[in-house]
C-alpha cells in the first residue's frame, strides 16, 4: 500500500477511464465510461433502470469484473487488483445498498462493527476480537445516525430506514476514501429518503470523500448533489452541475416527455 | 355485439398424454408388485392370532431387567447416536461447502461432494454396519461409524442446500467492506445458515437415535444387540422391555430436539 496521503492534497479521488462492460461477448451494457471524481461531496448518477448504473458502481469495487478500461484508486488500476490487494482496495470503498443487505440475524452494533472485516483477520472475526477504538467508533457512528437505542437489537427488527442508517454506518465504518450508493433511497418513503440523503451528504463533508450515489429521483438528486452524471444506454451524457440539467437532457436520458411535468 | 370465445387449456395436448402415461405406468407397477410379492393368503389370515399370541408372551414386561442389561445398553446406544452425529459433521461440513454452488463455483468440486455424499446416502446404516462389524469386529466402533457414514448424505445434502438459501445481499455487502473469504464465510454465511444446520443435526441425530437402536441386530452395539438376544432365547418379556426402553428414549429424544430448535430460531 502506497504511503497514506492528506485528503485534502489529493488531486482526484477516482478515475475511470473507458470503462466497458459485456455479460454476453458482444452486448456491452457500458460502453466505455469516463469519468474523474475530483472533488468530496455528492455525485448523483441517474438514468432509467437497466442503463447500466449498478453495473457502474459495482465495477468499482470490483463486485463485478469489468471487461476493459482503467480505474484508478489510491495510485492503483482496481481493474487489475487481485486477491489481497484487492481487499485492501475494497476495505477504502464503502458501499450502501438499495436493500440494505445486512446480516439480519446479527445484532445491530455488530452489522456495524462488520465495516472493519476488511482489517481483520478471520481468527479475530470469529472470536469478535474488535479492537476498543472500533467499538468505540462503532457507537460513535449509531450515535450519529441515531440508532444508539437499538445497538443491541437484531437487525431484522429494525425498519427500512432505521436498516438503511445502519448500512450507512457500516459503509462509513470501513473509514472509506469514497462512498457509493446503489439506489439507497429507492425503497424507501420520500421523508426517510431525504434523511437518508442528508446522512450521506453529512458524512462525505465529514470525513471529505465523495458519495457516488445512484438515484431514481431527478429532484431528489439535484437537491443533495453537488454534480450529476446522466447515463442513458451505456454511455454518460450529462456531467455538469445539477442546474445545468434541461428538460433536453431529461429527454435524452429517459426517452419519452410525457413524465416531465 | 360479438364476443370472441377465447380458447384456454391448463395443458397442451402433449402434456395431456404424457399425464396419462405416468398414471397408466403407476397402476402397471402397482400390480406388477402385487403379484410379484407373492403374499400367502393362510398366513395374512393367520396373523392376528399370531400377533396376540406375541402379545400374550411380551405381557407382563420385565421390568427387572432394565438395570441387568436394558440400561447400559441404551445408554450405549445414545452414545453411538451422538458420538456418529458429531464424526458426521468433520465430512459433512466440507462436503456441504463444496457442494453449494454459492461458494465453490466449479462443476468438479460439485461432482466430487455429490459423489460422495450420495455414496453414503444410498448405503442404509445397516449396511455400513456390516462392512465396519468385518473391518473392526463387532462392538460400539462399528456402531459409531455406521451412523456417522450413513448421516454424511444426509446432513451434508441439506446444509449444502440451507447454504445456497442464504441471502446472497449480505455477501455482497461483506465482500465490500474487504473481507476475506473466511471472515466473510464466518460472519455472512454462518449467522445466516445458523438455525438451518442445529435443526438438521438435532434432526439426524433424532433419526440416529433410533437407528442406532438396530445395528445391535448386525453385532454392532447398543440396545439392538440385548434385543437381538433375547429374542433369540424367546424371552418376549425382555423384548418388550427393550421395545419400551427404546420407545421412551425416541420420545424424549424428540421433545428435547423440539424444545432446543424452539429457543434457536
Amino acid at each position: 500500500m502506497s504511503v497514506t496521503q492528506n485528503t485534502a492534497e489529493r488531486s482526484n479521488f477516482l478515475e475511470i477511464r473507458n470503462l466497458k462492460k459485456e455479460y454476453t461477448a458482444g452486448n456491452p451494457i457500458l460502453k466505455g465510461i469516463d469519468i474523474n471524481i475530483t472533488e468530496p461531496g455528492i455525485v448523483a448518477i441517474i438514468g432509467p433502470s437497466g442503463t447500466g448504473k449498478s453495473t457502474l458502481l459495482r465495477c468499482i469495487n470490483r463486485l463485478i469484473d469489468p471487461t476493459d478500461g482503467q480505474i484508478l484508486f489510491d495510485d492503483a488500476d482496481l481493474c487489475l487488483a487481485k486477491g489481497a490487494q484487492l481487499r485492501k482496495l475494497r476495505r477504502q470503498v464503502g458501499m450502501v445498498f438499495q436493500e440494505y443487505n445486512l446480516v439480519e440475524r446479527l445484532t445491530v452494533i455488530e452489522n456495524v462493527l462488520t465495516g472493519r472485516l476488511g482489517y481483520m483477520s478471520a481468527w479475530q472475526a470469529w472470536r469478535r476480537k474488535f479492537s476498543q477504538e472500533d467499538i468505540n467508533t462503532a457507537f460513535e457512528l449509531l450515535d450519529a445516525v441515531g440508532l444508539t437505542e437499538h445497538a443491541k437489537k437484531r437487525a431484522d427488527s429494525l425498519s427500512g430506514g432505521q436498516r438503511q442508517r445502519v448500512g450507512i454506518a457500516r459503509a462509513v465504518m470501513q473509514n472509506p476514501r469514497i462512498l457509493l450508493a446503489d439506489e439507497p433511497t429507492s425503497s424507501l418513503d420520500p421523508k426517510t429518503a431525504v434523511e437518508i440523503m442528508e446522512l450521506l451528504e453529512r458524512f462525505s463533508a465529514e470525513k471529505n470523500i465523495p458519495a457516488l450515489v445512484n438515484i431514481h429521483d431527478v429532484k431528489l438528486a439535484s437537491r443533495f448533489a453537488k454534480r450529476m452524471i446522466g447515463m442513458s444506454n451505456g454511455i454518460v451524457v450529462y456531467d455538469g452541475p445539477p442546474e445545468g440539467i434541461t428538460d433536453e437532457h431529461l429527454k435524452q436520458i429517459y426517452g419519452g416527455e410525457s413524465w416531465l411535468v | 355485439m360479438n364476443t370472441i370465445d377465447h380458447h384456454w387449456q391448463r395443458f397442451t395436448l402433449k402434456q395431456k398424454l404424457s399425464r396419462y402415461a405416468v398414471y397408466l405406468v403407476l397402476v402397471i407397477a402397482f400390480v406388477q408388485s402385487i403379484q410379484s410379492v407373492e403374499v400367502i393368503p393362510e398366513f395374512l389370515l393367520d396373523a392376528p392370532e399370531q400377533m396376540a399370541d406375541m402379545f400374550s408372551r411380551m405381557w407382563p414386561i420385565d421390568f427387572a431387567y432394565y438395570p441387568v442389561a436394558v440400561h447400559d445398553a441404551m445408554v450405549e446406544t445414545l452414545n453411538i447416536a451422538t458420538l456418529g452425529t458429531l464424526i458426521t459433521l468433520i465430512f459433512a461440513i466440507p462436503l456441504a461447502l463444496m457442494n453449494a454452488s454459492n461458494i465453490v463455483n466449479s462443476a468438479w468440486c460439485h461432482w466430487i461432494s455429490r459423489f460422495f455424499l450420495v455414496s453414503s446416502r444410498s448405503v442404509n446404516s445397516l449396511v455400513w454396519a456390516l462392512l465396519f462389524v468385518s473391518i473392526f469386529g463387532p462392538g460400539v466402533i462399528a456402531g459409531v461409524l455406521a451412523i456417522a457414514f450413513r448421516s454424511i448424505g444426509f446432513v451434508g445434502k441439506l446444509l449444502g442446500e440451507a447454504i445456497e438459501e442464504v441471502n446472497m445481499g449480505s455477501i455482497e455487502a461483506l465482500k465490500a467492506t474487504g473481507a476475506s473469504w473466511m471472515s466473510i464465510l464466518l460472519k455472512g454465511y454462518w449467522p445466516q445458515v445458523l438455525p438451518a444446520f442445529f435443526s438438521i443435526v438435532l434432526f439426524r441425530w433424532d433419526i440416529n437415535v433410533r437407528e442406532s437402536a438396530v445395528l445391535g441386530l448386525v453385532g454392532a452395539g447398543g440396545i439392538g444387540v440385548v434385543l437381538d438376544d433375547s429374542m433369540n432365547l424367546f424371552q418376549w418379556d425382555r423384548v418388550a422391555m427393550s421395545l419400551l426402553a427404546i420407545f421412551v428414549i425416541v420420545i424424549l429424544a424428540e421433545i428435547v430436539v423440539v424444545n432446543i430448535r424452539k429457543r434457536l430460531i
